[in-house]
């Protein structure tokens, strides 16, 4: 199948100016973008080998002796193309903070604690259907200083690489009914409410497993449409 | 029936945020391993050898050291290694596809080959090129830039350089190092000498 990737689906995006979120003033760029078509270059993307994604690598609780501490939680959905389509083989990879809303990263100076049973990466890879899943912890909200008493909303960074070198996405997945939502001015750098409503999950109770972990549902598209579509032609 | 339905829109972009090193670009520093490397090298890989490097500056002109960079390549052929590319190469390991975070000096490299011509969509040459992603905290949606050669004779009849005013050419061209397989190119996301990024 050719697939094709209409710049119009980018409108879905923050801009890149969103002055309320501080460092996009000096990381934004001030020239407009030059528009193209694309080529062999913009139309491909990576392929990845066995390696890349190892036995396990899906489940964030079980990298450690012990058992990290917080709620563990199922994350799983689909990727899609523009379509609706699954996108199959993407990468998919994650990383969070822990339940208490800290990052191993060595920049993250919250005082909350470490797990020494969770470092918070994970990748898959979507299968023939698209479909992806990933066993982890529930994130915790956490401190940041854009501005006096700023606060992330619990989120899941995900980064998704799709059919092409145009389809990459680094998004957030949020949580529904988050109360820092009206207040984050990440979530916020999306103008149009109802694609900022698309990086919210949804609490998914048929895939809840008893005595064990509440889930996540959360669908990815990713851009890219059949260049020839069977119906209204 | 959850496949069948017609989606509404993209999933928008986030930003990468400060805190993503540990996941996506470990390098030894945390325990997690590395899915990419900034080399795109394999042993049974074809062409000239280089290695690309420069610094990535904000607006103020200060260094990002937060700041990851991803290419996506042709081979020496002008091949990609995806199947959609109906010219591959079905047995050459080479992928095209490197990341590299850039260190707390703002610093990035990439050991790759020189990539081949690829045809632009009326067949027309390119010049050899690199793609290039940047992503960084700040940045809501990662940015699309091109890397050229500054010794290729290819780039005065460049299609998509063409698309560039004349004066703004040079931020996508790294300069060769005399008498090294060293070529440079420092991406600015503000300034005099903005990077020019690409709307694709």
């Amino acid at each position: 199948m050719t697939f094709i990737y209409p710049v119009d689906s980018n409108k879905a995006h923050p801009l890149p100016l969103s002055p309320d979120y501080k460092s996009s003033i000096k990381r934004a760029p001030h020239k407009p973008l030059i528009p193209m078509r694309h080529t062999l270059s913009e139309l491909t993307g990576p392929v990845y080998g066995h390696e890349t994604v190892r036995e396990g690598d899906n489940d964030l609780t079980l990298q450690h002796k012990g058992e990290p501490l917080g709620e563990r939680i199922i994350v799983h959905g689909h990727v899609f193309d523009e379509d609706g389509r699954g996108v199959p083989n993407s990468l998919v990879e994650i990383w969070q903070a822990n339940a208490c809303g800290r990052y191993v990263h060595v920049r993250d100076q919250h005082p909350a604690p470490l797990d020494p049973n969770f470092t918070g990466a994970g990748r898959t890879q979507s299968d023939a259907a698209g479909y992806y899943r990933f066993v982890t912890i529930k994130p915790g909200a956490y401190p940041w200083g854009n501005h006096h008493n700023a606060w992330r909303p619990a989120h899941i960074h995900l980064s998704v690489f799709g059919h092409s070198f145009v389809t990459r996405l680094v998004t957030q997945m949020y949580f529904p009914g988050d109360p820092l939502f009206a207040f984050d001015p990440i979530f916020n750098s999306v103008p149009d409410e109802k694609a900022r409503m698309r990086m919210v999950s949804s609490f998914d109770l048929d895939n809840t497993q008893p005595e064990w972990a509440l889930c996540y549902r959360f669908d990815i598209v990713l851009r890219g449409k059949n260049a020839t579509p069977m119906e209204n032609t | 029936m959850q496949d069948s339905v017609k989606p509404n829109g993209i999933t928008p972009s986030q930003t990468v945020g400060p805190f993503f090193k540990y996941g996506l670009t470990p390098n030894g520093e945390y325990e997690w391993n590395d899915a990419f490397t900034n080399s795109t090298l394999t042993p049974d890989v074809t062409g000239e050898r280089l290695r690309i490097e420069g610094k990535v500056f904000d607006g103020d002109g200060v260094a990002i050291p937060d700041c990851m960079l991803e290419i996506w390549q042709a081979d020496a052929q002008g091949r990609f290694a995806d199947p959609q590319d109906k010219r591959a190469l079905p047995n050459a390991s080479f992928r095209g596809f490197a990341r590299c975070g850039t260190d707390k000096d703002g610093n990035y490299s990439f050991d790759t080959i020189k990539p081949g011509v690829v045809p632009d969509p009326d067949g027309k040459p390119q010049a050899p090129h690199l793609l290039v992603a940047v992503f960084a905290r700040g940045m809501l949606r990662h940015l699309y830039t091109r890397i050229y050669f500054s010794d290729d004779a290819g780039l005065a009849s460049d299609p998509v350089l063409a698309l560039v005013p004349a004066d703004r050419r040079a931020t996508l061209i790294a300069r060769r190092e005399a008498a090294k397989p060293v070529y440079r190119l420092d991406l600015r996301v503000q300034g005099d000498e903005e990077t020019v990024f690409f709307d694709v």
